[in-house]
């Protein structure tokens, strides 16, 4: 799992690449940690991964509910079809705010 | 890793090595497997064991990655626990190695080659995808699994809804959805069945009984057809591996281990939507078999315990399947008490419904109880005092308890009564009369105690015809299941109108129609708690086949074409729900008085015939009319008057007065085709004649009372 952040026009954006479980959620837990601590406008760019499990739903929702209590703006983007399903029949899909594209996900900033 | 955890106790520390995996004595309570801050704390009980290993997996390797032994300190009384620490929750499976004597004739039956399952496995791994092809050379097939508990309720609990308000919607997980029409996502899942809550709202059920969805092994006793060569599965799942495992292969997310935040989210949206759900639960026997079955949990840890044993060590079958599980010995007794509190609390379920309860009521040599302190502890059990407990109040044993099971003033029971007597009456059997008018007052002779709520009111469930199968076919036709029909009940109290199966005959076919809809409306109109079976409300049919238990195919599959074909049927059974929840005399959870309580000049239910005041009580009979005063109700409502008519032919009923400047309007007349069959109330039209109504022959007809 690599964690790649960089920032441009305020917006933060991290994007993730590999398989988010019970092994990797840790690491990603810390290594997004700062860029959520200093930024209000992230996207979470979810193209890159390629299997979420229980484990790596729970990091995500509770990293979303922490930013979003300190009225931070975060949207996943390109989260697969497949992945989608699996957070869809598991009930996560409710909590998140996800975007298909680059301009949706700015769009949900303005 | 929850720091503050680990920085405030004390005791989260490794005190032993084994092959580079560190652990310490863990705590005896709870059992099962439970993640502590850096760990995962193992708790198994075993009365006759000499000694306990603990055996780890990887997700789906065949052989163990270490195998820890207790050491003897780490045994309190009969309880073995151990925390180990650093382990991947989601990739691990386990299991224990118990040694001990195999000794079957004292009723040991240790193997110390077996790795055995927790009793307490929240997870079942090995059967992730239903119907998926097992690895038969799998020595060790069912794994036990940790699972995530946190889940975000979002303020929900069972709905607690009066259980005289339930209207009950008996259905199986993967039947209601597998069938390609039904348009779903995931077919045959707990996330299906979130799809399709619009339509469980369109027929008007509250509540939805699940056949068990208990973790149980589709490939049990598997075979093939001896001539068609169709697969033949344990498809029904009474049979079970794990009480605290929700089914994978019911889950959409199986195959990643999600099914208990899938199941959950399932009950979640449910509930939003004012829609209970029940369990049918299995404590009566488990997948283990006799003693020629496999050594998969309960036998191998403790044989003697789990299991009712003969003096000679065999197993007692009061289950039909040949063992009994020991539910009033005080440890397997506690294990069901624990299991019912964790899907109660944990799962928001809103009741149970228990497969052949009247095995619970026996003592540890199979003989009945009169006070059996295992469904004593359910009724007074605090976490479980809002749940629906239901009986099937009978055993393959040959225990039938309908109307005396007990029931501390909790139990309601599958009334078998109800469905048979209906049955009877609805295909024109004579001298019924008598016990219909009881029968649709919830019972009084058998629930005089307990009032008519302890009567779940059910002409058919999953076992047994279907309702359209019930008016189409005079005897079961099984064959697809592979025992040359030899299987299921000869007892079915079933008519075919004139044709066995199907018929392409349009009055055959509107006498079926007919007699379906006397069914559901009886039904409706009747006090006590009415149970649908899954695609009554739309025809569906089984082909004849009143035992489907293995069939995993269109014979059990919910039919969705029939939802556009059979609409008439739908319309109707969803107006008649409408009906019941518009008139709360039906709904009543204390029976008919037959007197005026409320000063309205009539009893709260009076009994008429073909003449008003003169029900036809006789052996020859097949009328029977009733008239229900809505000034009863809470709140009050128009009155209702139900004729029924059995016999082929039209006949006149006399009519009571309206009263109060009132007419009679008509709800329901089952001989109408449809629309005239049923109507939405404030559309009902006036009946002509106010002093007579024409019953059509095998009919049923609801006038309601309303203003000119």
């Amino acid at each position: 799992m690599t964690v790649q952040v960089s920032e441009q026009n305020n917006i933060t954006r991290v994007a993730l690449t590999g398989s988010l479980d019970g092994k990797t959620a840790p690491q990603v837990r810390e290594e997004i940690r700062p860029a959520l601590e200093k930024s209000m406008q992230v996207i979470l760019d979810m193209s890159g991964v390629d299997y979420l499990s229980s484990a790596g739903l729970r990091l995500l929702l509770l990293a979303y509910r922490e930013f979003t209590a300190k009225k931070g703006k975060l949207v996943l983007l390109g989260v697969s079809q497949d992945i989608q399903a699996v957070m869809s029949h598991t009930g996560f899909l409710n909590f998140f705010k996800l975007a298909a594209t680059e301009q949706e996900a700015l769009e949900a900033f303005k | 890793m929850n720091r503050t955890d680990m920085e405030t106790r004390i005791d989260y520390y490794p005190t032993h090595e084994h092959d580079g995996y560190r652990f310490r004595r863990g705590h005896t309570l709870p059992f099962g497997a439970t993640i502590v801050p850096n760990g995962v704390n193992f708790s198994v009980f075993s009365s006759s064991a000499t000694s306990c290993t603990l055996a780890l997996f990887r997700r789906h390797e065949p052989e163990p990655f270490v195998e820890i032994d207790f050491p003897p300190e780490f045994r309190i009384g009969d309880v073995y626990s151990m925390i180990v620490f650093d382990l991947d929750y989601e990739e691990l499976e386990y299991g224990y190695r118990f040694d001990g004597p195999f000794d079957p004739d004292a009723g040991h039956r240790f193997d110390r080659t077996k790795i055995v399952m927790d009793p307490y496995a929240r997870v079942v791994g090995g059967r992730d995808v239903w119907r998926e092809q097992p690895d038969w050379t799998n020595l060790y097939p069912h794994r036990s699994r940790l699972a995530f508990d946190d889940f975000d309720w979002e303020g929900d609990r069972p709905i607690e809804t009066p259980i005289q308000d339930l209207v009950i919607y008996e259905m199986h997980v993967r039947g209601f959805t597998a069938q390609p029409l039904a348009r779903v996502s995931a077919p045959g899942t707990f996330a299906a069945i979130r799809e399709k809550i619009p339509y469980l709202k369109e027929i008007g059920v509250n509540c939805i009984e699940l056949l068990p969805i208990f973790e149980f092994d589709e490939w049990e006793n598997s075979r093939r057809h001896p001539d068609t060569g169709e697969l033949l599965l344990n498809y029904w799942g009474y049979s079970t591996l794990g009480f605290f495992a929700p089914k994978a292969g019911y889950a959409a997310t199986g195959r990643f281990g999600m099914q208990v935040d899938e199941l959950k989210t399932l009950i979640k949206e449910l509930h939003q939507n004012g829609i209970e759900v029940i369990l049918d639960v299995v404590f009566n026997h488990t997948a283990e078999g006799d003693h020629r079955g496999p050594t998969i949990s309960f036998r191998g840890i403790d044989n003697r315990t789990y299991y009712m044993l003969t003096p000679g060590g065999y197993y007692y079958n009061f289950s039909g399947c040949g063992n009994t599980l020991n539910c009033n010995h005080p440890v397997v007794r506690n294990m069901v008490l624990d299991c019912l509190r964790y899907w109660a609390a944990e799962y928001h379920v809103d009741g149970f419904r228990f497969d052949l309860a009247s095995i619970l009521g026996r003592d540890q040599n199979g003989a009945p109880l009169s006070n059996p302190p295992l469904l004593e502890s359910l009724a007074y059990d605090p976490v479980l005092s809002k749940c629906k407990l239901i009986a099937e109040a009978w055993d393959a044993g040959g225990m039938y308890q309908v109307g005396s099971f007990p029931a501390y003033g909790r139990w309601a029971e599958w009334n078998g009564k109800y469905r048979d007597t209906i049955r009877k009456f609805i295909k024109g059997d004579l001298g019924l009369v008598g016990e219909i008018a009881t029968r649709i007052q919830g019972s009084p002779d058998l629930y005089y105690y307990r009032g008519p709520t302890a009567s779940i009111n059910f002409i058919t469930c999953h076992d047994g015809f279907t309702l359209w199968d019930l008016v189409s076919y005079n005897g079961k036709h099984n064959e697809a299941n592979g025992e040359y029909n030899n299987d299921g009940s000869n007892d079915n109290e079933s008519w075919n109108c004139g044709w066995e199966g199907e018929s392409a005959d349009p009055a055959v076919h509107a006498l079926r129609m007919r007699q379906v809809k006397n069914a559901l409306a009886i039904l409706l109109l009747s006090r006590g708690v009415p149970m649908i079976l899954m695609g009554d409300e739309i025809g569906r049919t089984q082909y004849g086949n009143n035992n489907s238990y293995c069939l995993d195919n269109e014979i059990s599959w919910m039919d969705w074409g029939l939802e556009n074909r059979n609409a008439e049927l739908l319309r109707f059974t969803s107006l008649m729900v409408r009906f019941r929840r518009a008139h709360s005399t039906l709904r009543k959870n204390w029976f008919y008085e037959h007197r005026d309580r409320v000063g309205s000049g009539k009893p709260d239910i009076s009994f008429h015939g073909t003449e008003v005041w003169r029900p036809d009580f006789s052996p020859g009979s097949r009328t029977l009319a009733f008239l229900l005063c809505g000034k009863h109700g809470e709140p009050p409502h128009g009155d209702i008057y139900v004729a029924m008519n059995t016999y082929w032919d039209g006949l006149p009923f006399r009519l009571p007065d309206a009263g109060g400047g009132n007419v009679w309007k008509v709800a329901v007349n089952t001989s109408m085709p449809s629309p005239q069959d049923i109507y939405e109330l404030p559309d009902a039209p006036r009946l002509e004649n106010q002093d007579e109504v024409i019953v059509g022959g095998r009919s049923v007809v609801v006038l309601v009372s309303d203003r000119a």
